[in-house]
This record gives C-alpha cells, structure tokens and sequence, in this order.
C-alpha cells in the first residue's frame, strides 16, 4: 500500500471511530477500532517547520519506534513521539535537529493547547493515538500548524486573537462583585445540560481552521473586523442563556451585528465536524442569527 | 480602608483556579494586576480536575453535616497534620464559594427542582460536593477566567501569557519581595517586574515523578525557584498517589473518585479457597462473564463503612497491594473500576467527561465494560511554606477556656473567629515579607491526604480570602511602594537569570534533558511514592546526586534564542532535581506513617515525634535541603486514630479537659501492608 492510501485508510478508519464514539447507544468495545498487531514498528512523521511565521520554513522527517498499546500501557499518541523526538532530534537521514516546538498542556483534550494539522485534518494532537492513525510498520503522519494564527515557531501557533474575541462580544457574567450575596438563578436540568455542552468549549480553535470564512489576521488592528467564528458565537449564545449573563445581550447582539459578526458565517458547517467536544456550533450559529435579526428589527422599529 | 495608591501593582504568577481567583478579588479592590502564566491562562492545569468542590449544603445540613463536619472530615482525612486555623476558616467559607461561583453562571448539574446537585465523595458518609458533569475544575476555571477576562478588558488586569517565572526579586536591604524576573517563551527576553506583593499560584510539582495526571506545565519549578531563593518548603514527602488513572504513554490519565462517588465499585477477579481469596486462574477473562463469587471487592469487604469511597491514600495502598500479590487483572498491574451496573443515562448525565476520555484514550466503552485502572501520582499536599493570623478566639479556645462549642449550629454572623483574621495582612504569606503562595503550591489545609473535591475549594479559598491578605497589604505599605525601590536590584535579578542561561547554552557534554527527567521520574516514582521505607530512600538520594552530575554534563541540542523549548525544559529540570531532593529527605527523616506516607519499616502514626510539620530549607552549598520540624497547630480538634473501616466518630474540642492534647495515638495510618 502507498504511503498516500496508508493515511487516507488510516484517516477513514479514525472518522468511523469518531462517529462511532458519537452514538452513545451503538459503541461497543471491540467494534471503534482495528487494534494493529503487537510488538514494535516504525512511524514516519513528516514535520512542517519553521523559525517564526513563513520564516525558514521547511519539512523534517522523523523515524519513531513506537509499541502497540497492551494491557496495561496506552496507546502512543503524537506527543509521546513529538516527547521521543526531542529527546533523540535526529532526522530520519541522521542528521541533527532541534526539538520540534509546539504548544501542549492537559494531554486528555480538555485545556485545548495542542491543536494541529494532522495529515491534513485539525485535531488535538494528543487524543491522536497512533495506533489509530498509523496501525502499520512505516506508516507515515504528517504534522502541520494549524494555518489560521501566526506560527510562533514550528508547530507553535499564537491564538491570542482567540481571546481577544471573546472580550469583543463580553463573553463573562456581570456579576456584582466576589462578596457573599447569596446563591445564583435556579436552572432547570434540561437547561443546564445545553449550557453544560456550551461551557465545554475550550478555545482550541479547531472550529476556526476549518471555517473557509475566518481567515489569518496577522495585524491585531484588523481583529476586530474580521470574522468571530464559530466558538465565540457559541460563546455568545451560552452567556446569553444565563440570566445574569443575558444583562449584556445587547451588547453581544451589537457586537455579532457590525461586520465580522454571525452574517460572515457561509454555512459550510465543517467547524461542527471537526470539534473534538461534539459542541452543536450550527445550532449556535442558527440561534445567535435569529437573536441578531431580533435585534436588529427592534432597533430598525424601537430605534435602540 | 486606606485607598491604594495608583502606582501600586500586584504580581500574580500562575492562572489556574487559586491565581485567577487571587487576581479577581485583588483587581476588585482596585489595584492593578499584572498576570503570568507559562501558558493562555484558559488552559491552566486547573481544567483537568474533574469530580468536584465540597460545600456544607442544606440537604446534607438537614442529616446532621455542618460545615464543622467538614472541617473534622478534612482533618480526619489529613490524619491531622494540618494546622487548624485555615481549615476551619475554609470549611465556614465553602458554601459562600459555591454560591458565587453559581452567580458567575457555572453549569452546575442540577436536580429536578433546579437545585444543585450533590454527590458523595471520598472520606464522607455525606453529600456534599457539587459538581458540573465531570469536568469540574474546567467548567469553575472558565467562570473565573471569564471574570479576569472582565477585568482585563476594564485594563485593570494585564495578562503575561506565555512568560515564565525565574525568580522573585527580594531586596537584601529588608528582605521585601518587589518583583519578579519573567522570560517572554516566544522572544526569550528577560525582563525584571516591579511589584508591592506578589502571589506564586503555579500548582504542584507532579513531573517530578515523570508521568502523572498532571499537564506538562506542573513540573513545581516556580516552587523550586522561590526554595531556592529562601522561602522554607512545608512537608515536601507527603504526595497523594490518587487509585485510579488510565495509563498512558504520554501522561496517566485520570479517573475521576466521582466515579466512585456515582457508584463505581472497585474488583478484581478472584476466587475463594478455604475462606480466602485466591488469584484467579484465568485473571485475563471477560469480566463480564465473572460471576459474583468471584469478583474480590476490596474496599467494600475490608472498609465496610466507607467501601469505595475510603481516602485515596488507603484505595492506592490497596489497589497496589492485590496487584503485588498478583490480583492484578490480566495478571498485570491492574484493576477494575466497574459503573456498568449503574444506568447509561445517568453515567453520561453526571460523568460524561470521563467516560469520553476513556473511550478516547483506551477505546472501550466504561458503560458495557468495567475501566481498568492503577495509580498515579496526582497532588502534592506539601509546598511553600506559609503563615496566618488565627482569628481572634483561636487562642481562648485552644487553651480550652472558651464558652462556646465549635461543634454546634452557628449563625454564619455569630461564628466564633477561630478561623483566619479577615483583616491579617499575612494570610498564605511566606517567609517573604510580600510574597504570598496561593492554591496547590502552599502546604496548607490537606495534611496527610488531601480528600477529594477539598482542592478546588483551598484553591479558591486562597485566591478570594487570602487575596484580601495581599490588598491589606499593598494598602498598609502605600508610603514604601516598589516603585520607589533601587532599578539595581532588579538589574541584578535579570543579569543572574542572563548568566543562568548563557552556562546552559554553552555547556557540553552528552547528556540531554528529556532523558535526565525520564530517569528522575523512574527512580522518583520508584522509591518515593505509594511505599517507602530507609533503603529506598536512602538508594532514591544516591540516583538523584548521580543525576546532578549528569545535568552538569548536559547539553541542549537546540542553543537558538527564539522560542526556544529545549532551553526551558532543561532549566525547569534543573529546578525539578533540586526540588527531589527535599521529598526524598523529608520522607527518609519521617520515620511514622501518616497519611499518604506510607513506612512499612514504621507502619504507625507516631503523633509523639512526628505530629509536625516538615521544613525543608535549601542550603545553597550543598544544593540539599536542611531538615528542621515545626509544631502543628491542634488547638480546635484533638487528634484521634483514623479507622475508615468505620463511621468516622464526632470530633473532640482539643481544649477539653479529659484527655492532653499530643497523646500519643498509634496504627493510624491504615491500609494494606
């Protein structure tokens, strides 16, 4: 099998695995994943590089042993090669290199640091597990950053524009102050559970690589023009359900309303395929759209 | 309240729970915040706490819990090893934190009628941790980030993401801390910080041990960084192992104790000869085809009043035990964590977080078949060494002359103050005048054992009460602001930080960081965790010189001054060997055990000698710690033998004439030998 067919198979079989895990009822234990066969092999990783954004960029090649996943240890995810490379950085032609530079921190996605491009889709890296994405002796990843945010170096992108949004659109609760003034707003279950699923966001930015509307903004100037994306509209939506949080629903509405607000959304729905909490964006980006024609009707009749 | 003066800054290091927290709560009172974190603070390790935070509630108020429960069940959890004061002032404080985190709009699971719900959790018979799924810390972390995020865009806050702590600046003259050396990670510039206070927030030290539950952040080199500049560090030796994680080989993975709080019951297949249990002969089998009879329940059968939910010292103890004594499922290191008796609806409802982690991470399905589980190094009860003012009853009460009975029902306004003094200057203050620790980093409120779902509460109790510590204190120093402070102290600071740098850039040799921190953490995990005893030890302290020698051999594959990851790695290794040493001493020289310190060789609690804190201070000769023993503060509750084996019994007011105080108590510690 070509290198090329290995990754699309390998990428087929992780798509299933993911739908799969999606449908809570229809997961079984043995049927998500094909397990490759035990003992070591060798994984080819094709490393996207660079000393800053578009600044000596270039591909490196790394052979990494890796074990399959037993009884008692995990799979090999693409930071425990990324681990093993910067402890051994010589390329496949042994040549000496540096450690590859990238961004990580909880290693079970749920603080959103190690976003990449892996062979050509953005996902978190460590979830990643190599048994899934390269089940073969020579099987070949390919590590790129994601493309939306200035490189830093290497796999290390800057997504401070990511934070910067959710100032844009007042994404906090208003609350009067820390001092003890008694217990919040009663919720209804059902509620909570939809504002739960919201609050899972954790600023990975997969949703915004994948969104053919947002696009790099290199120059903080223009970050309040450009398109929010998916996540901050669901951001937006989540304050918006919280009573004390819907206090400043004028002020999101206005912000979601001025240009780079939820009418730049296309409707290409690929952020809420490649959100690694399952978080329902398009019904996010639907409810702030109606919400925004709302408002803007009231403020066409009402003048405010 | 003396206004504070405009010129007057806070530094905050570290943006989980306890520094967002601290940086709320100082912002609110007006003066300007400047806050560092290795990493966007969104992403702190915080997000990765899963279960809970404890609160008296009023459910739990009506089957006889108090928040002096609380405070007792804390103690009792800690084997008493915790001063008092603080605990007692947390506890009281715990539903007031719960209340405003629900104002902040966390998604707390909520019962029918829309009220909070509640879950058991480790070492009490009580429900009292609330929860939201199972991503707790996540969902508490982003209401406080959401908070800071407020602040930030009023510009009272400024945030240094990507910068990393070096040093904190203390001025010889009077020994004040006013400032800190950071180093921007993508620029690699080193700037020195002007500050009045400044609050170290920055978490545990769990790389030490190699793979934990921890992030890749929480190597405790900030924390070895202010040791190694003369802030005395609490009992270094006492690190919880927490029973159940996923292992992984990047990192082990966490499974939550709400699992077991929700029901989950921990097995191992096994089979009954003469009354005892056997290994089973085929340990590998399908558990589900397991019949009862021989499915070993270990905590259940063996503490009965707790089962599942004991302290997680004692389940690690246990767990590590069966599989020593070859229980292990598959004959491996390993056991069942089992929710599959529970219904599929509720499990996604109240853990679906964990659950999606194992089914990512392991690819099974937690709902059909039992998690299979081991422990792993997860929190440290130890850290800098930190001060209060005990409230204004405290020492009435300890000297047993007190009217008045901790033990009953207080209206919050009539409590008695023999918690913290609210309006101390000095509450989680170091050693340092000015420099404060905050959260997981300082020593306080676990003693022995930290219980779960008790860390997000001392994190945000830190940053909410003891932040008012650090504007008391700015405010009273308003006539000696930092600002007025020599520029030359702080040059100094940056050329040293500077030189640092330019001797691990240039050294060479064939070692290499990673692999020095992948032996550390072997031989850490190895000696220094779940059982101890002298020779370990002592073999743990002769691997750890012979690693110091390697990092002088050491050199960096990657000596470029931009972005340069292969640099801060191998300084934070640096700071990481220099902070083993003080756990292996302080666990060589406790010779009892206590809590999650665990001496085959001195199986018992020893309350006579060892009912003290550990002081590690870093002597700068010898680069090892000097070991000296402070008293513990007992004056509200006097300290009993801790048996989980049975209903946990009231406390008794340390003051109360029967019995002294300090008796001796002995085989405390509890668990498998």
């Amino acid at each position: 099998m070509s290198n090329a067919a290995t990754i699309a198979a390998a990428a087929t079989a992780a798509t299933t695995a993911a739908t799969i895990a999606s449908t809570q009822t229809a997961m079984d234990a043995s049927t998500g994943r094909s397990k490759p066969p035990s003992g070591s092999r060798t994984v080819r990783f094709r490393i996207k590089r660079s000393d800053g954004h578009n600044k000596n960029v270039r591909w490196e090649e790394f052979d990494v042993p890796v074990t399959s996943g037993s009884e008692g240890s995990g799979s090999a995810n693409v930071i425990s090669c990324l681990q093993h490379i910067a402890a051994n950085p010589v390329t496949r032609d042994g040549r000496r290199t540096t450690p590859i530079a990238y961004d990580a921190g909880c290693l079970e996605e749920v603080c959103g640091s190690c976003t990449m491009v892996i062979n050509g889709k953005v996902r978190q890296a460590c979830s990643c597990l190599i048994d899934d994405y390269a089940p073969n002796n020579g099987d070949v990843i390919t590590l790129e950053p994601m493309t939306k945010f200035p490189t830093i170096r290497d796999l290390w992108v800057d997504r401070a524009r990511l934070f910067a949004t959710l100032k844009r659109t007042s994404a906090w609760v208003p609350i009067d102050g820390t001092y003890a003034l008694g217990a919040g707003p009663k919720e209804k279950p059902d509620e909570q559970q939809i504002r739960y699923k919201l609050s899972e966001c954790m600023s990975c930015g997969c949703c915004l690589e994948a969104c053919p509307q947002y696009t790099l903004e290199e120059d903080a100037k223009d970050w309040d023009k450009a398109f929010v994306g998916a996540a901050v509209i669901s951001q937006a939506r989540y304050f918006n359900m919280q009573p004390t949080g819907a206090t400043l629903k004028k002020e999101r509405l206005d912000a979601l309303s001025a240009p780079g607000g939820v009418s730049d959304c296309g409707n290409a729905q690929n952020c809420v395929q490649v959100c690694p909490k399952e978080i329902p964006l398009t019904e996010s980006i639907a409810a702030m759209g109606r919400q925004v024609t709302v408002h803007r009707i009231k403020q066409f009749f009402v003048g405010r | 309240m003396a206004h504070p003066s405009n010129q007057q800054r806070v530094i905050v290091v570290g943006g989980g729970l306890a520094g967002l927290a601290g940086t709320v709560r100082v912002a609110e009172a007006g003066l300007a915040v400047d806050l560092f974190s290795l990493v966007p603070v969104k992403r702190s390790h915080s997000v990765c706490a899963q279960g809970g935070i404890n609160a008296c509630n009023e459910v739990a108020r009506q089957q006889g819990y108090s928040e002096f429960e609380h405070f007792d069940e804390t103690l009792y959890g800690g084997d008493f090893l915790q001063h008092q004061p603080p605990v007692y002032e947390m506890t009281h404080w715990a539903p007031k934190i719960i209340d405003l985190l629900d104002r902040m709009g966390v998604p707390f699971n909520r019962t029918s009628e829309g009220q909070r719900a509640l879950r058991l959790f480790g070492g009490s018979l009580y429900k009292r941790t609330h929860f939201s799924g199972a991503t707790t810390g996540q969902q508490l972390m982003y209401a406080l980030d959401e908070q800071v995020r407020r602040y930030e865009a009023e510009g009272k806050v400024t945030k240094y993401e990507f910068w990393e702590f070096l040093r904190p600046i203390i001025d010889e003259s009077d020994g004040r801390c006013i400032g800190i050396v950071a180093q921007d990670l993508r620029t690699m510039q080193v700037r020195a910080f002007r500050a009045d206070a400044v609050v170290i927030a920055t978490g545990g030290p769990g790389l030490v041990f190699g793979k934990s539950t921890n992030s890749v952040m929480c190597t405790g080199a900030a924390a070895s960084r202010c040791y190694q500049h003369g802030v005395k560090y609490g009992n270094p030796e006492f690190i919880q192992v927490h029973p159940t994680a996923i292992p992984g080989a990047d990192k082990l993975r966490l499974m939550s104790e709400s699992a077991r709080g929700e029901g989950g019951r921990v097995w191992v297949p096994a089979v009954k000869k003469d009354g005892q249990w056997a290994p089973h002969p085929t340990p590998g089998i399908d558990p589900r085809k397991l019949p009862t009879d021989q499915r070993w329940y270990i905590l259940e059968e063996k503490y009965p009043a707790y089962g599942n939910i004991v302290p997680r010292d004692i389940a690690t103890r246990e767990i590590f035990a069966v599989c020593r004594d070859g229980f292990g499922v598959g004959g491996g290191n390993m056991v069942y964590l089992d929710l599959t008796h529970k219904p599929k609806d509720e499990l996604e409802r109240k853990l679906g977080g964990i659950l999606e982690i194992y089914r990512k991470f392991v690819g099974e399905d937690p709902t059909e078949l039992p998690m299979k589980i081991f422990p792993g190094v997860h929190y440290s009860m130890g850290g800098l060494w930190t001060t209060y003012t005990p409230g204004a009853d405290y020492e009435q009460y300890k000297r047993g002359d007190a009217s008045f009975d901790l033990r009953r029902a207080w209206d919050p306004a009539k409590r008695p103050a023999c918690g913290l003094d609210q309006n101390a200057d000095n509450n989680m203050m170091t050693n340092i005048d000015g420099l404060y620790a905050f959260g997981e980093v300082n020593y306080q409120f676990h003693g022995g054992t930290r219980l779960g779902a008790n860390a997000l509460l001392s994190c945000i109790f830190d940053g909410l009460f003891c932040g008012q510590s650090v504007v008391h204190f700015v405010t009273r120093r308003a006539d000696d602001a930092a600002a007025q402070r020599e520029q030359r102290i702080y040059d100094a600071g940056v050329a040293g930080e500077e030189e640092k740098i330019a001797a691990l850039t240039s050294r060479s040799g064939d070692e290499n960081p990673y692999v020095i921190a992948k032996d550390m953490g072997d031989l850490m995990t190895r000696e220094s965790t779940v059982v101890k005893d002298e020779a370990g030890l002592q073999r743990a302290l002769d691997g750890l010189a012979a690693l110091n020698d390697r990092y002088e051999r050491m050199s960096l594959a990657d000596t470029s001054g931009w972005s340069n990851q292969n640099l801060t790695w191998a300084r934070a290794v640096g700071d990481m060997l220099i902070l083993a040493d003080p756990i292996l001493r302080g666990g060589l020289l406790r010779k009892e055990s206590r809590g999650s310190h665990y001496r085959p060789d001195y199986p018992d609690r020893n309350d006579k000698d060892f009912l003290k804190t550990t002081i590690a201070t870093f002597d700068p000769a010898t680069k090892q710690a000097k070991i000296s023993y402070e008293d513990v503060e007992i004056g509200l509750v006097r300290p009993r033998v801790r048996d989980y084996s049975k209903a946990k019994s009231k406390g008794t007011p340390s003051g109360s004439q029967s019995t002294k105080k300090n008796e001796p108590v002995g085989a405390g510690a509890g668990g498998a030998s």
